[in-house]
């Protein structure tokens, strides 16, 4: 492994009768970061990370995860991983902490002398201590996924991969898991969080991977990623639109008018040099400014407007 | 190698002792268990009670055990276990074996189960042991609430066995529970095959009646003349031969019998079912 890697894959993939919905995907997830895996819905991410934990046996391609080959030393190395794959999966007649202990009767380097103090413990980090004898039948979708991230906080972990963490949670919940994160990662867990909310990456990564119809586009830290964006845009607001519009097709740029506003990429041109020849076609300025590109533009040109699921 | 490699020193690994432990427990701590139970328990009060109401005329009809329930209670358990044999205990056994890989499945705990890390091998082991305990607990359910039937509604003595030879009440009771363990013996193989078509879906419900299905199957095979030869090897072959406990002494090679039959399906359905279950994508 390369030094300092949580999750490495090479050339990872998966058909499924014939069809790749995962291919040639190469992740490096650097120790200690918070690592965003980005894609829409139907892009492979679940099937990826599947394959990180060992639940499905990749057709090419290999993984590890904190230095080990999965799922060959599944069983050595996912003590140390907290996961959260696909949505809460919990038996409904049980307790939330009855299904607690159960999952971690299943780890076979859990003490279960300290059992029940450790599911306390992760039940209040998720704000569930008051529920935790009631059956899960009764809990709500979000207090199902909060159980769901107390069972991967059961230990502590190495490595936390979270599969839509904040599915299904109220604004505040979102926030929660937010800080909560904030808080694994500053004592040193690695986390790997996919989503399809942008701004939910946005806000707690430090890195990012986008995935489009099973296939890695882009990774990188968040400021590489936004580097690489599409270019910054001119917004110009002007009551000349016409005229501004045939000004900066004479300078090189393709603007198009978005509302009130002149709006075209700059093409690595700066703003001041596109002023004056904008007062010299007659063109009066009320305002000017530039765009820095945002994550969305990004996320948007790697993976294309609308739906777009792998067919 | 990084910080996360030198974390933590290796921690003790355990058996799977705690994992049993709480299949166990879950197992009973559900309803549908207990439903089950007692509905298996319904069946010697229903047989006891139909009996003592129509008591004072023998019709000379049915099997013999019926009719020697209103000599003596003690045999109320012994009937209810051969009524109970041929579709009320692989009915129960089915919905536990078929529900045991399934079941999680369905309910979405496979996947935290081994990422926990369960182990596929050891889960399945578990899975088994679990179901296992519940064969037992069903023949053991009936010859209990037999007895307590009997008790109270039959007079209670020495006895007669198939031999012809008295045993005394004591002894009459541990013979029961030999019936008892007999019988959760010979529903072995039926939980190792409803083991194997648990893991082949994601539907509990189907490998259920998968496994149902084929134990009345099997019973129906032990029944056709032409297939004589195949007889020995039938799963439901041995069902019944709990009868020759009921010897003095009592006919221990039928019990060897048995325990090789179910032993033999249990080898062979849980090597199907560890081939598939280790190797198959978990999707569910």
């Amino acid at each position: 492994m390369s030094a300092g890697l949580a999750i490495e894959t090479e050339a990872l993939g998966k058909r499924f009768r014939g069809r790749d919905a995962v291919a040639d995907v190469a992740l490096a997830v650097p120790a200690g970061s918070v690592f965003g895996f980005l894609g829409p819905n139907g892009s492979g991410k679940t099937t990826t990370i599947r394959m990180l934990l060992g639940l499905i046996s990749p057709t090419s391609g290999s993984a590890s995860l904190l230095g080990s080959a999965m799922p060959d030393r599944a069983a050595a190395v996912l003590p140390r991983v907290g996961a959260l794959v696909e949505g809460p999966g919990f038996a409904g007649y049980l307790s939330g902490a009855a299904n607690l202990a159960r999952l971690d009767s299943a780890d076979p380097v859990a003490d279960p002398r300290t059992r029940k103090r450790r599911i306390g413990e992760a039940l209040d980090r998720v704000g569930l201590s008051a529920a935790s004898s009631k059956r899960v039948k009764a809990y709500s979708l979000g207090m199902k996924q909060r159980l769901g991230i107390a069972n991967a906080l059961l230990r502590p972990r190495d490595l936390l991969v979270l599969d839509e963490p904040t599915n299904g949670l109220d604004p505040q919940g979102t926030r929660e898991v937010r800080t909560l994160v904030r808080s694994l990662a500053d004592g040193g867990t690695t986390v790997f969080v996919s989503s399809h909310l942008l701004a939910e990456i946005e806000q707690m990564c430090t890195h990012a991977a986008v995935m489009r119809t099973g296939r890695l586009v882009a990774q990188g830290t968040l400021d590489e990623l936004r580097g690489a964006a599409p270019d910054d845009r001119l917004h110009l607001a002007t009551p000349d639109a016409e005229r501004a519009i045939a000004a900066l097709g004479a300078a090189g740029l393709t603007a198009t008018q978005a509302g009130a506003e002149v709006v075209a990429p700059l093409a690595g041109r700066a703003i001041e040099d596109l002023v004056p020849a904008l007062v010299a076609a007659g063109v009066r300025i009320r305002g000017i400014r530039a765009a820095e590109a945002s994550l969305e533009d990004r996320f948007v040109a790697l993976t294309g407007e609308g739906f777009d699921v792998a067919n | 190698m990084s910080r996360t490699e030198q974390a933590r020193p290796v921690e003790r690994r355990r058996l799977g002792l705690s994992l049993l432990a709480t299949e166990i427990t879950v197992l009973f701590r559900r309803k549908r268990t207990w439903a089950m139970l007692l509905a298996l328990a319904a069946v010697p009060v229903l047989v006891g009670v139909a009996i003592r109401l129509s008591s004072g005329g023998d019709s000379g009809r049915g099997p013999s055990f019926l009719t020697q329930i209103a000599g003596n209670g003690l045999f109320v358990g012994v009937a209810s276990l051969v009524l109970a044999i041929p579709l009320f205990l692989p009915l129960t056994v089915g919905v536990v074996a078929g529900d045991t890989i399934a079941g999680e499945a369905s309910q979405g705990t496979l996947r935290y189960l081994l990422v926990a890390p369960a182990g596929r091998p050891r889960l399945l082991l578990v899975k088994f042991l679990g179901a296992a305990v519940f064969c037992f607990a069903a023949p053991l359910t009936v010859v209990v609430a037999g007895t307590l039937t009997g008790v109270a509604l039959f007079p209670i003595g020495p006895i007669t066995l198939l031999s012809g030879d008295q045993v005394p009440v004591a002894e009459g009771l541990l013979r029961l529970l030999l019936l008892a363990a007999y019988v959760g013996v010979a529903m072995l193989g039926l939980t190792a095959v409803g083991l194997f078509v648990s893991t082949l879906t994601d539907v509990p419900v189907g490998a259920m009646a998968a496994t149902v299905v084929l134990a009345v199957t099997s019973q129906v095979l032990d029944q056709l003349p032409q297939l004589e030869a195949l007889h020995p090897f039938l799963l439901s072959d041995s069902w019944l031969g709990l009868i020759d406990l009921l010897r003095q002494p009592p006919e221990w090679g039928t019990f060897g019998t048995n325990a090789l039959l179910q032993l033999g399906y249990v080898v062979v359905f849980g090597a199907l079912a560890y081939g598939r279950f280790t190797t198959r994508d978990v999707l569910a």
